[in-house]
C-alpha cells in the first residue's frame, strides 16, 4: 500500500497527531494554559483559535469544542493533577505545560501521584496521561524558559519520557503517547516546531522504546537527543568529507531505553559519543555513558564521551547562549578524540 | 430529617466499623505489627459516614494520610485493608501501599494519600470525567484543616467552580495541622467562608453530628449531580488519638478532651434514635457484636496471609516497560 506523504512542520505533525487521536478515542480531553485561545470570547471557535503559545493546538477546539479542549487557568499543579485524576477514572488527557521549566510548581502531581499511583494501589489502576511540554535553548528566553529537564522525569520509576527529534518521528511518537497506558511526559523542542519534513498522512504509531539510526556508519556511534539529532548529523556530514564514517542514533525515547540499539552500534563502531542537550549531572547522557561502561565494555576501544550543556542554568545573552548549547563543532572535536 | 430505616443501619454499623478497625490497629501497632506509622481517624466517624452516605460505587473519593475512615465509609473491604496494614500479599494494595496509600478504585476509593493537599486537583480529575463523558458521578475530596493552606487545595477549588465540576469539597476540620491549632495556621475565622473566593456555597457543619453532615453533604452532592458545581463543607471535630500513633498529644488541652468524648459522634447518634425511636437497643447493640466479629476475622486473615514475595517489588509499576530495566543490573 502506498501511503501519501507530504511535507509539514513539526509543529503540524503534533497538531495532526492529537487531531487524529481526539476523533478517533472519545475519551481524549486536552487541556492547558490558551491551548484553545480565548475561553470565554464567544467568537473564537469559528475563526479557529490561536493554539496557544506553543501553536500545537491551533484549531482543535473549533472541531471538538470547549467541553474536549479546556483553557485553564495558571494553575498548573491544579490541571496536571484534574489530568491524573481523569486518566485513574477512565479519560485520556493530554495536558500542555507550557515551558518544562515550569515543572516546579506541579511537580508533586506529576510524580507522587500520577508516576506513582499505579504501584501503589498495587497495579489496580493506570494512569493514562500525556503531558506534552516544550524544552530547549536557542531562544533567548533564559533561565526559567530555556531547559530540557528530561533527565528529572526519566529518573523517576512509573514515567515514560519522550523527546522527538523529526515532524515524522512527532506524529507517531506522539499518537503512540496518547494510546499508551502509562503516564509519557512528551517534550518539544521549540527550535524544531517549524522545522519540516516528509510525515505520512493518516494513523500511524511508532513503538515507545525505539531509537532510530539515523545514519548509518561504521567508526563512531553518536547517540542524540531531540534537536541534538540534528547537532549531530551536521556533525557526521563534515566529517564525512574526511572520511570518517559516523553513526547516529537517534533515542526518541529516553524512558525506556533501547539499549539494545546502543549496545548493538557500539558492538560495530566501538566508540560512543553521546550528545545531550541536558545539564551533566545524573542525566541521560552520564546513564547512557554508564550503560556502555558496564555492559558495552569489552567493545569499547575509546573512552565514552559526553557533548552536554554545561552545569548551569540557560543564560540569556546570545553569545553566552551559543556557548552553552552543544554545537556540532564541539560534537566533531569530541569523535576526533575517540577515532 | 427523614432518613430510611436501613440507612441509618448502614450509617451506624459504618461508624463503629471505623472505631473499632481504628482501636484494633492502635492495638496492633503498639504491639509492633505493623510496618511503617499510622494516622487514625477515631472521632471523625461522622464526617466519611455523613458524606459517603449519599455515595455510590461508582462516585469518587479522594482522601488524606488519615485514609482509613473514608475507606470504610466507601465500602472498600475490611480484609483487604487490614491485610494491607499487615503488609501482606493478600492486601488492597498487594502491600505495595500500606496505610497511606491505601486504595480501591473499583470502590471509586482513589486512594489514602502521603501528600497534604495531594488529593483536590485529582477529585477535579474525576469530576472532569463525569462532566467530560456526561454522567451523573461525582467527586468527594476529603481534606484536613491543614490542607486547607496547600495551594493545590485553593487551586483545585478555582478549576472546580470555572468549570462547574462535580466536587464537594469536605474539609475536615480536626482543629490540628499536626500540632499546629488551626486558629494559628488559618487567617480566616472559618474555612468554610473561604468557598465565597471561588463563588460556591461554603457550610460550618458540626462534624461530631452525622445527621447534620449528613444533611450539607447531600445538599452538595445533589447540587453536583444537577451539574450545579462544587461546594465546600467544613466539617469541624476532634480526632480521638495523635497525628500519627506515637505522638504524644501535648498540644490538647484536658477540657478539649473532655469535650471530645462528651461529643463523641457514635454515641450522640445512639442516643438521638433511641429517643426517637428509630432502632432499638437489640438492633445496635446487633451491630456492634457483628462489627466486632468481622474486625476479629480481618486481622486473624490478615495474620496468616502470606508476605509478598519480595521480586514483587517489580512488578505494577507500569502497564508496559521492559522488566529487565525495571530491575537491579546485578
Amino acid at each position: 500500500m502506498v501511503v501519501a506523504t507530504r511535507v509539514i512542520s513539526y509543529r503540524e505533525a503534533l497538531n495532526e497527531a492529537i487531531r487524529l487521536e481526539t476523533r478517533r478515542d472519545p475519551t481524549v480531553v486536552i487541556m492547558g494554559e490558551d491551548i484553545a485561545g480565548g475561553a470565554g470570547i464567544g467568537h473564537i471557535e469559528s475563526v479557529g483559535a490561536w493554539g496557544g503559545v506553543l501553536g500545537v493546538t491551533k484549531s482543535l477546539v473549533s472541531e471538538f469544542g470547549r467541553q474536549r479542549v479546556l483553557d485553564t487557568p495558571i494553575s498548573e499543579a491544579g490541571f496536571i493533577g484534574a489530568a491524573v485524576g481523569a486518566a485513574v477514572t477512565g479519560l485520556r488527557p493530554i495536558a500542555e505545560l507550557m515551558f518544562v521549566d515550569f515543572f516546579g510548581v506541579c511537580m508533586d502531581q506529576i510524580f507522587n501521584q500520577g508516576a506513582k499511583l499505579r504501584y501503589m494501589f498495587g497495579g489496580k489502576a493506570k494512569v493514562p496521561m500525556v503531558i506534552r511540554t516544550m524544552i530547549g535553548a536557542g531562544f533567548g528566553a533564559a533561565g526559567q524558559h530555556s531547559g530540557c529537564h528530561y533527565s528529572v522525569f526519566t529518573h523517576m520509576p512509573g514515567l515514560k519520557t519522550v523527546a522527538p527529534a523529526t515532524p515524522y518521528d512527532a506524529k507517531g511518537l506522539l499518537i503512540a503517547a496518547i494510546r499508551d497506558d502509562d503516564p509519557v511526559i512528551f517534550f518539544e523542542h521549540k527550535l524544531l516546531y517549524d522545522t519540516t519534513g516528509e510525515v505520512a498522512e493518516g494513523e500511524y504509531v511508532i513503538p515507545l522504546g525505539k531509537a532510530d539510526v539515523k545514519r548509518e556508519g561504521s567508526a563512531v556511534t553518536v547517540v542524540a537527543i531531540a534537536r541534538m539529532v540534528h547537532v549531530a548529523m551536521e556533525a557526521a556530514a563534515r566529517l564525512a568529507g574526511e572520511g570518517i564514517d559516523v553513526e547516529v542514533i537517534d533515542l526518541r525515547t529516553l524512558s525506556p531505553l533501547d539499549e539494545e540499539a546502543i549496545l548493538e552500534s557500539l558492538a560495530k563502531t566501538r566508540r560512543l559519543v553521546v550528545v545531550d542537550e541536558d545539564n551533566p549531572r545524573c542525566s541521560v547522557a552520564a546513564d547512557i555513558a554508564a550503560l556502555a561502561v558496564d555492559q558495552g565494555f569489552d567493545y569499547l576501544d575509546a573512552p565514552v564521551k559526553m557533548v552536554t550543556a554545561p552545569h548551569t542554568p540557560v543564560p540569556f545573552s546570545p553569545s553566552m547562549e551559543q556557548f552553552y548549547i552543544p554545537s556540532p563543532q564541539r560534537v566533531i572535536d569530541a569523535i576526533r578524540e575517540v577515532v | 430529617m427523614d432518613i430510611p430505616k436501613e440507612k441509618l443501619r448502614w450509617i451506624y454499623e459504618r461508624m463503629v466499623m471505623i472505631r473499632r478497625f481504628e482501636d484494633r490497629v492502635a492495638q496492633e501497632f503498639a504491639a509492633g505489627k505493623l510496618p511503617g506509622f499510622v494516622h487514625l481517624y477515631a472521632g471523625e466517624e461522622a464526617i466519611a459516614v455523613g458524606v459517603c452516605a449519599h455515595l455510590t460505587d461508582r462516585d469518587y473519593i479522594t482522601s488524606t494520610h488519615r485514609g482509613h475512615g473514608h475507606c470504610i465509609a466507601k465500602g472498600v473491604d475490611v480484609r483487604s485493608m487490614m491485610a494491607e496494614l499487615f503488609g501482606r500479599s493478600t492486601g488492597a494494595c498487594k502491600g505495595k501501599g500500606g496505610s497511606m496509600h491505601i486504595a480501591d478504585v473499583d470502590k471509586g476509593m482513589l486512594g489514602a494519600n502521603g501528600i497534604v493537599g495531594g488529593g483536590p486537583p485529582l477529585a477535579c480529575g474525576a469530576g472532569l470525567m463525569a462532566k467530560v463523558k456526561g454522567t451523573d458521578q461525582v467527586a468527594a475530596c476529603f481534606f484536613g484543616d491543614g490542607a486547607a493552606e496547600q495551594g493545590t487545595t485553593h487551586e483545585a477549588m478555582n478549576l472546580a467552580a470555572i468549570w462547574k465540576l462535580p466536587v464537594i469539597f469536605v474539609c475536615e476540620n480536626n482543629l490540628y495541622a499536626e500540632s499546629t491549632p488551626w486558629t494559628y495556621h488559618c487567617a480566616a475565622s472559618d474555612i468554610a467562608s473561604r468557598a465565597a473566593a471561588y463563588d460556591m456555597p461554603g457550610v460550618l457543619v458540626d462534624g461530631t453530628d452525622v445527621f447534620a453532615v449528613y444533611e450539607a453533604a447531600g445538599e452538595a452532592v445533589a447540587r453536583a449531580r444537577r451539574g450545579e458545581g462544587p461546594s465546600l463543607l467544613e466539617c469541624r471535630g476532634f480526632r480521638y488519638y495523635g497525628h500519627f500513633q506515637g505522638d504524644a498529644v501535648t498540644y490538647r488541652t484536658s477540657e478539649e478532651e473532655e469535650e471530645c468524648r462528651r461529643r463523641d459522634p457514635i454515641e450522640r447518634f445512639r442516643q438521638t434514635v433511641l429517643s426517637q425511636g428509630l432502632l432499638t437497643e437489640d438492633e445496635l447493640n446487633a451491630i456492634d457484636e457483628s462489627v466486632a466479629r468481622e474486625i476479629e476475622e480481618a486481622v486473624r486473615d490478615a495474620e496468616s496471609s502470606p508476605m509478598p514475595s519480595p521480586a514483587e517489588c517489580l512488578t505494577d509499576v507500569y502497564v508496559d516497560y521492559p522488566a529487565a530495566q525495571l530491575a537491579f543490573r546485578h
